[in-house]
């Protein structure tokens, strides 16, 4: 218990701060930095880039799980790994494609394409899930009543889907209110770009501070209104029995332009991000390849990513533990609390340390402990989620079952407890692990001074403009997530976070 | 193997208590079925029995050691208490040979004869021993389950409702495989279920608890014909209740003047009887009349609902084919004795003691005592 309320108050450490400072400045102080032009400027930016791209998103990820679950689209296992497949390209990666193909795509149009392409597999997933679980029956039933095949979609269908795209859209949100990498190489001004330039500017002035504060309510109120859209979840009915497998909607004639839909999809979310990169991997080669160098930021990489896999799944354990043994209010609000803490931007919660580690601890400071406790405030879910479930697939039974057999406490632990829970743990140390190799915003703000990540050594190096020296950087980024894409393919009904 | 006692076992969750004041005991290799309601407090006895709680106050003992109560509290893992979970509980990290032998000494752990010899007992297939739990069927899971149970050769096996996950074709089954795994390992037994059926049917001895308290325990025989009162009645099988007028021995209901069985007090009464005792016979002379409302047919037998002049209803249990047809009129002979409860007052209260009807010192009637498995 102590444990979880540790690790709670870790996770809610950046929000805090954020609060704290928003006392300390005072109400003048506040209207003075957030009433003025550019934070409306920045509102309005933020605002219509994340409606624009979670409803492209919803119509791109809707549609495409849509034509693989129930249509008779021809490889409709392949489409459905191509379509996950973006996940592996970090979105700073796929813009960085872009803008050095197009450089004229430094427009909202130019970041709403790129982002969408980016993110619709986060509405994919879930909808592909969900038209999966659907139960025939209520289709049949529909057709049954004399409803046509889209009004049979529209009635039906899209209700039961609405817990998944509105789960799959607040995760866009979120996102792409978080993104920071792929919008300044866009050169598209948000919060999280004004906060950095803010920062690089005045380092951790009030300005960048009350523009996180704003940043963080935008985040809040999309937590909240998703909660309250989502209303009493779950549907009556559709007992465990193996559900029928559906007969898919003939395409006949329209065939042809699905095929071409998704081939148009994929190519713009796949082949242009792994075209920029081959390109400039040889346009680059014979210049600026240094293999020592590369080898030695990918193993400083991986150092840390195992590290804070390693802090976040052990942090994990006593909230998932709590979640589902000791189920109460508090247990909860501390599982939530987890959620919470990482639904806040990676800026702020490296802005947030920043000032700590400076004011508090300066021993401290851009030190690997700091980095690391980013990385599990910024991916805690992925670990809880997972080790929640594992512990819910070992209940208390067995336990007792153990100890009637006359094994003690200790023993029960290492004979029950701990196999059962470990590919849970492995699952979320995975995750973990895969994310924060391709973490860009909180490493650059706090790693130590001549530590270098692949993220960090292709962000300098593309944003000096070398991109043949960027793209061996990117390459392997993305081969390092491929695991993580396949693992997310594989297990769709579990999305990135509950 | 050795006896069971609890002696006045309360619990409380809270401010709801559960059980309050309960008087058991099992003999030695003897299966007592604790049967109730769900809600009743038959699964918290169960797990107090094992230790996985403890009671409020109130004593367990086994063979003649004090394991909870009297300022004693052994803990699970020393009393030597096999438990059978609902759903079997098998550990799925583990193989069916690894789950057997979980409760054995280090050294014996690795002895493939021994698991064998556990899969035998509960009548399963030896080449079963290296399956993930999961690749098995329900009923060979329960039967894994108490193989587990029994291999560090327990004093006492608790089970509680291993069988009412199970379909019904594959419950009978498994009932039967499990009675005579019991019976072979001459274990003590003590079975919690919900189903009259299987408690009737498999135990030597009979506690039917209600509302955490015991209210009769007796063998399944003189608990389906004397039940101590109209609720057990009708919780261990259908009845027929009628009220009566009782003097001399004899019930004069609307279905004539029956012989009533024990003590009667003399009297306005409710007397009970089961839909087996009632037959149908032409309607001519005196015998009490009645006419047919509705006729269910099972196959093996047939229901029959009677409406009697006075405007009551009753149920009749008929073999054969020969079925009355509905509306006509029909003669009503009852064969064997009426049950008599007082007419007022709810005999079903909770108050008063438990009431233990039947031949004092019942052992185990139907189950041979068996030389333990060693």
């Amino acid at each position: 218990m102590a444990l979880a309320v540790c690790v709670a108050a870790l996770a809610l450490l950046p929000l805090g701060y954020i609060a704290g400072y928003t006392v300390e400045v005072g109400w003048s102080g506040v209207r003075e930095l957030v009433l003025r032009p550019r934070v409306a400027e920045l509102l309005w930016n933020t605002g219509r880039l994340v409606l624009g791209t979670v409803a492209v998103c919803a119509v791109l990820g809707v549609g495409a799980a849509w034509l693989v679950e129930r249509s008779t689209v021809p490889g409709r296992r392949a489409w459905h790994v191509l379509l996950v497949a973006p996940l592996a390209v970090p979105a700073f990666v796929n813009s960085f494609a872009w803008i050095s193909l197009l450089p004229g795509l430094d427009t909202y149009a130019g970041a709403l394409l790129v982002v969408s392409l980016s993110y619709f597999p986060f509405v994919y997933l879930p909808a592909v899930a969900a038209f999966r679980g659907l139960d025939p029956a209520l289709e049949e039933t529909a057709r049954g009543l004399g409803l046509s095949g889209w009004a049979v979609f529209v009635r039906v269908q899209l209700p039961q889907l609405r817990v998944a795209l509105l789960g799959g859209s607040l995760l866009v949100a979120l996102h792409v209110l978080a993104e920071f990498g792929a919008l300044q190489m866009l050169r598209y001004p948000t919060f999280t770009t004004a906060i950095y330039d803010q920062y690089r500017a005045t380092f951790n002035g009030p300005a960048a501070t009350m523009l996180a504060g704003v940043l963080v309510l935008l985040c809040l109120f999309l937590l909240v209104g998703e909660l309250r859209l989502r209303g009493a979840r779950g549907y009556a009915g559709s007992g465990r029995g193996a559900v029928r497998p559906v007969r898919p909607t003939a395409l006949r004639r329209l065939t042809v332009p699905a095929l071409a839909a998704l081939a148009v999809l994929v190519a713009a979310a796949l082949l242009v991000p792994l075209g920029g990169m081959a390109y400039w991997l040889l346009a680059g080669a014979s210049s600026s390849l240094d293999a020592a160098e590369l080898a030695a930021t990918t193993a400083s990489t991986l150092a840390l990513a195992a590290a804070a896999a390693l802090v976040t799944t052990a942090m994990a354990l006593p909230t998932g533990w709590l979640a589902v043994r000791a189920r109460s209010r508090v247990a909860t609000l501390l599982e939530r609390a987890t959620y919470v803490g990482s639904a806040v931007p990676g800026i702020v919660v490296a802005l947030a340390l920043v000032t700590l580690s400076i004011r508090a601890t300066p021993w401290l400071y851009q030190t690997v402990p700091v980095l690391v406790a980013a990385y599990a405030i910024l991916f805690l879910p992925r670990a809880v989620v997972p080790v929640r479930a594992a512990v819910e697939q070992s209940p208390p039974l067995y336990d007792d079952v153990a100890a009637s057999l006359g094994s003690s406490g200790a023993d029960r632990l290492r004979r029950v407890t701990l196999p059962l829970l470990a590919p849970g743990m492995g699952a979320g140390a995975a995750l973990v692990f895969l994310a924060v190799v391709t973490e860009l915003t909180a490493t650059l703000l706090l790693a130590p001074t001549g530590t270098t990540t692949l993220a960090t050594a292709f962000w300098s190096a593309s944003s000096a403009f070398e991109y043949g020296a960027a793209a061996p950087y990117a390459v392997v980024m993305v081969l390092l997530s491929v695991p993580a894409t396949v693992l997310l393919s594989r297990d769709t009904r579990r999305g990135l976070t509950p | 193997m050795s006896s069971l006692t609890v002696t006045a076992l309360t619990k409380a969750f809270g401010a709801t208590p559960v059980l309050t004041g309960v008087d058991l005991h099992v003999p030695a290799g003897g299966l007592v079925a604790l049967l109730g309601p769900s809600g009743c407090g038959k699964t918290t006895l169960l797990r107090l029995v094992a230790g996985f709680d403890d009671p409020d106050s109130g004593t367990v003992v086994l063979g003649d050691r004090v394991v909870a109560g009297a300022g004693r509290g052994v803990p699970a893992r020393k009393r030597g208490i096999g438990f059978v979970p609902q759903e079997g509980g098998l550990f799925p990290h583990l193989s069916v040979a690894g789950n057997i032998t979980f409760g054995l000494p280090r050294q014996q752990r690795r002895d493939s004869g021994r698991v064998r010899e556990l899969l035998d007992l509960v009548g399963l297939d030896a080449a079963l021993s290296d399956r993930s739990p999961h690749q098995l069927s329900g009923g060979q899971q329960q039967r894994v389950a108490l193989a587990r149970a029994l291999a560090p050769e327990p004093s006492l096996v608790l089970l509680d409702e291993p069988f009412s996950s199970l379909d019904a074709a594959l419950r009978e089954e498994t009932r039967q495989a499990v009675s005579a795994a019991l019976t072979a390992a001459g274990a003590t037994g003590l079975l919690v279920t919900h189903d009259q059926a299987e408690a009737l049917s498999m135990a030597d001895q009979v506690a039917v608890l209600r509302g955490g308290r015991l209210v009769q325990l007796s063998d399944p025989r003189t608990l389906y014909q004397r039940p101590a009162d109209l609720d057990v009645a009708a919780f261990v099988g259908e009845s027929v209740v009628l009220a009566a007028d009782v003097r001399d021995g004899r019930a004069e209901s609307v279905l004539g003047s029956l012989v009533v069985t024990g003590a009667a007090v003399p009297g306005p009464a409710r007397i009970l009887l089961r839909p087996e005792q009632l037959r149908l016979v032409p309607p001519v002379g005196a015998v009490p009349r009645g006419r047919v409302r509705s006729v269910d047919f099972y196959g093996h037998d047939s229901r029959v609902r009677l409406d009697l002049p006075g405007g009551c209803s009753v149920t009749a249990r008929l073999e054969g084919a020969d079925l009355p047809s509905v509306g006509q009129d029909v003669g009503i002979e009852v064969s064997g004795a009426a049950v008599a409860f007082p007419a007022a007052g709810d005999a079903a209260g909770g108050a008063g003691p438990a009431v233990v009807v039947g031949p004092a010192g019942a052992g185990p009637t139907r189950r041979r005592a068996v030389e333990p498995i060693s």
